[in-house]
């Protein structure tokens, strides 16, 4: 019953503290929820003057009697007024959920601060202990100690909230392991705070409003387990709770049966509005999380620009425009490239990040990140037009004729399994060959890729083998159906300078080998010099300058081409046609 | 992995030895009312006195702690001080009632959750709703109100179910059947709305991956993308709530069992509560203990084979 962990996800500092009220108040829900609450919390302590009746009153001749005649909802099967017991009802609720939430909070944050906050062995041993707790099914533990800890039932609340503190334990330590190495609490320490004043000063600040949703729903899930205790006949008799209400009803279910909806009712009404209530919290802090609605824009135009006349190309790409939904519309990544390919020719995409250059690519071959919309242009490969033909013409294309290396290479295996298999299925799908006959070209493939133990790499799991690796392992993934493109998005970045040299000149021979056209993104003139025999520069979504690598590098047209290339020398570093040598523009 | 199976193993039996201990203490430590609680208003001290000798509470708590546990690692929870059976008998026939329910229970939440929460991960829209409003009402609504509601609708007014009662499977699967449906009806609701929002984030998660860009542009389909790929790495994030889940239904089965007249280990517990029946008490939180860590070893087993990692450590 305490799984339910609202404060998922990414949440920032809160913001300013009456600002971000109203915000909650202007949210409907949150309005509604809040009302709800507050009318739900005032009835209960304005009881005696909202109840007509004494609520443990008996009048024999009101036993389940129907509502009316003083007895706004009826009476209850000892002929006691439903409604003000329900109005009474409240008091030992919300007592009870305080206790709670309460002994929970200050237990569990506590615990969590000063775990999250040193770490280690106090880290562990929390952690067990929460873990050990969380094990327990809390509502047979509260039974069984029923008879110890006596009939109150604010004592088993108490224990409840023991029970629950692992909840705000786990959140705390969090929320402490992802803030305690920022700055500002480096700055706090070097400037001389004590730990507890940084903890209590600091650190508590920024857990606070995730531990205020945690906090409304530890209160609706007290409400639910205390109402549940009472109807089990562990609370006080004489008292009048919902719980017990229920209980009463229950037993008189065939005599009296809408006695059941009141007290249910009361229950729900308010468990619900303290969860939407968090809810409208979570919202309102995790704003940069909420689905920005795209907004509609007409579909692409039947036809796109016309290619170059007399154009041979294998791939002819026709300012293209590539956008993501914002909050302002739709914000272009790709603002109108233009660029084509031959058969056999390899060109280099450069410019630095953010430039737009792997959003081209990914629009290529179909696969824009969730939201990405080709919103004009065309790209034709082999003469049909990928922007505007259906997924499943693409996903025909994929793997088979148009194929993709990575930047990330142990990101881009599935950890759960075998490469081997990662490598046969989509042999299978794509070629229509067995099992066994695709077992034996990914085995001869992962030898062509210069994998000194192919059996063993076929057998593996990702995590078994290292970067340089699984990077083989991706490009003969990428050519196991022999592509007519291939498209390597920064094939050598996340790998070691000295693997570098040797994955470039593997896609080299594999190129020429099948006579493939590749496109290299890349951000190293390194690579770009080595590798292709033209190059487009990219900047802010546009193409400046294309040329034949070598002009570009002897004669550069465009003033950011020749920046970029002043700021490697200014690196230090001489340009040559080893590759490793020039570690990039951002190094 | 066996090293890794022999940890939790450890780590379960460390649980077990701690919560026992600390609940005998709990419960043993305050019997003093509970002779008078068997006899009557009326017993006399001697009577009391008499009792106390008999159940063996006049002894320090240590030695009878010291006693319980030499007898129960044999298997013998002892007698049940109100019941003419022993404790283990009674837990014998009590146990299977419960795990029958609470099994059917956890499949039942599992597939329904599966299914919803993949549908809102992967087309969004009504299923995103429909989480949402489930989440809510399943939170909000106590399982036992619920299954008022239920036993209202489906057996006094429509008269379609039993309202109450238990018919074991050996007399009549079918009435078993019958008499299963609304109590595990009103189990299953919270647990579908955490577990279904849980399946959501987690195969969101997994289809957000890099390794999924690169199996679709293989021209792997993307009904094995999302089944085969995603779906298993999206599983150590679900089997977790499925554990959790677990634990919060033997719970919630305590009060559902009350509701349907269902003699299963929750009634035994609250009977045993109200009347002070230490000793049966006593062995229904050792037994769950014991349930929910072979539980949770199993979680781990499936674990382990949906998550390569989890083997080597």
């Amino acid at each position: 019953m305490s799984d339910i962990n609202t404060a998922q996800g990414p949440i920032q500092a809160a913001p300013q503290r009456r600002h971000f009220v109203r915000s909650v108040l202007t949210n409907p829900t949150g309005l509604v929820a809040s009302l709800v609450l507050l009318i739900v919390i005032a009835s209960a302590i304005f009881a005696p003057l909202l109840a007509p009746n004494d609520p443990s009153a008996v009048q024999i001749f009101k036993v389940n009697a129907p509502a009316g005649e003083g007895y706004l909802f009826g009476g209850d099967g000892s002929g006691r007024d439903i409604w003000s017991r329900l109005v009474y009802g409240g008091r030992n609720t919300f007592l009870g959920a305080l206790i709670t939430v309460v002994i929970a909070a200050s237990i569990g944050v506590t615990a969590g601060l000063f775990a999250g906050f040193y770490g280690r062995k106090l880290d562990l041993v929390a952690r067990w202990i929460s873990d050990g707790i969380m094990a327990l099914p809390a509502l047979i533990v509260l039974l069984a100690f029923y008879q110890a800890l006596g009939a109150s039932i604010y004592l088993s609340m108490a224990v409840f909230g023991v029970m629950l503190s692992p909840g705000f334990f786990r959140l705390t330590r969090n929320l402490v392991n992802g803030v305690k190495h920022e700055l500002y609490i480096d700055a706090a320490r070097v400037s001389g705070l004590s730990d507890l004043r940084i903890i209590t000063k600091h650190i508590l600040l920024s857990v606070r409003a995730p531990v205020v949703i945690q906090t409304s729903i530890v209160a609706g899930i007290a409400i639910v387990v205390q109402s549940g205790l009472e109807f089990l006949g562990l609370g006080d008799p004489s008292t009048p709770t919902w719980g017990g209400m229920l209980q009463d009803a229950f037993s008189n279910i065939y005599v009296s049966p809408r006695a059941i909806l009141w007290p249910g009712l009361a229950i729900t009404a308010t468990v619900a509005s303290l969860v939407l209530l968090a809810n409208a919290i979570r919202d309102r802090m995790q704003q940069s999380g909420i689905q920005v609605r795209a907004p509609k824009i007409a579909p692409l135009a039947a036809s796109g620009p016309q290619p170059f006349p007399g154009s041979d190309a294998l791939l002819d790409v026709r300012d293209l425009v590539v956008a993501y939904p914002a909050n302002d519309g739709w914000r272009e990544v790709v603002k109108g490239v233009s660029l084509s390919l031959k058969r056999g020719e390899v060109l280099g995409l450069v410019g630095e990040s953010g430039s737009g250059k792997s959003q081209t690519a990914f629009a290529i071959l179909g696969l824009l990140s969730p939201g990405g919309r080709v919103l004009s242009g065309a790209i034709r490969f082999d003469g049909v037009d990928l922007a505007r033909s259906s997924e499943n013409d693409i996903q025909a294309l994929r793997g088979k004729r148009i194929a993709y290396v990575p930047q990330e290479p142990m990101a881009n295996l599935d950890p759960a399994f075998r490469i081997g298999f990662q490598l046969v299925e989509p042999m299978m799908t794509v070629l229509g060959i067995s099992r066994a006959e695709a077992t034996r070209r990914a085995l001869k493939l992962l030898a062509r890729v210069k994998l000194p133990d192919p059996e063993r790499v076929f057998r593996a799991y990702p995590h078994e083998i290292s970067g340089g690796m699984a990077q083989r392992v991706l490009i003969a993934g990428a050519v196991a159906c022999s592509p007519d493109l291939l498209i390597a998005d920064e094939p050598t970045t996340a790998l070691d300078v000295t693997v570098q040299a040797e994955v470039l000149d593997l896609l080299r021979d594999l190129q020429k080998e099948f006579n493939m056209a590749v496109i290299l993104v890349t951000h190293n003139f390194g690579v770009v010099a080595d590798s292709c025999d033209r190059v487009a520069v990219m900047k802010d979504g546009r193409i400046v300058e294309t040329n034949t690598a070598t002009d570009l590098f002897g004669a550069p047209q465009h003033d950011y081409t020749r920046m970029l290339l002043d700021s490697v020398l200014e690196d230090g570093q001489t340009r040559t046609y080893r590759p490793p040598v020039v570690r990039g523009l951002q190094a | 992995m066996i090293r890794y199976l022999l940890k939790r193993i450890a780590s379960g039996l460390a649980l077990l030895c701690l919560v026992s201990t600390l609940t005998f203490m709990m419960v043993f430590g305050a019997t003093e009312n509970v002779a008078r609680n068997i006899l009557g208003e009326n017993a006399t001290a001697d009577q009391v006195k008499a009792l106390n000798s008999r159940l063996g509470l006049d002894r320090p708590l240590p030695v009878q702690f010291g006693d319980w546990v030499s007898h129960a690692v044999r298997g013998d929870l002892g007698p049940s001080w109100t019941m003419s059976e022993s404790v283990t008998s009674a837990l014998a026939s009590r146990l299977p009632v419960t795990l029958s329910m609470v099994t059917i229970a956890v499949a039942m939440m599992a597939f329904v959750s599966a299914m919803l929460g993949i549908a809102a991960a992967v087309r969004g829209g009504w299923a995103d709703r429909a989480i949402q409003i489930v989440s809510v009402a399943g939170f909000a609504m106590p399982n036992f109100w619920l299954g008022l509601l239920l036993v209202l609708t489906f057996s006094v007014e429509l008269g379609w179910l039993p309202a109450t009662g238990y018919v074991s499977f050996s007399a009549s699967p079918s009435a078993w059947a019958a008499s299963l449906v609304l109590p595990v009806a009103a189990l299953v609701l919270s647990g579908i709305a955490s577990a279904s929002q849980q399946v959501r984030g987690a195969v969101i998660d997994a289809l957000r991956q890099d390794y999924v860009r690169t199996l679709r542009a293989r021209g792997v389909k993307p009904r094995s993308v999302l089944y085969r790929h995603a779906l298993r790495n999206a599983m150590p994030a679900a089997l977790t709530v499925l554990s959790v889940q677990f634990i919060a239904l033997l719970g919630g089965a305590a009060v559902i069992e009350r509701v349907f007249a269902i003699p299963g280990m929750g009634s035994l517990t609250v009977s045993a509560a109200l009347i002070g029946d230490v000793p049966v008490l006593m062995g229904v939180v050792v037994t769950l203990i014991i349930v929910v860590v072979i539980v949770n070893i199993l979680i781990d087993f499936l674990n382990a084979w949906a998550n390569p990692k989890v083997r080597m450590s």
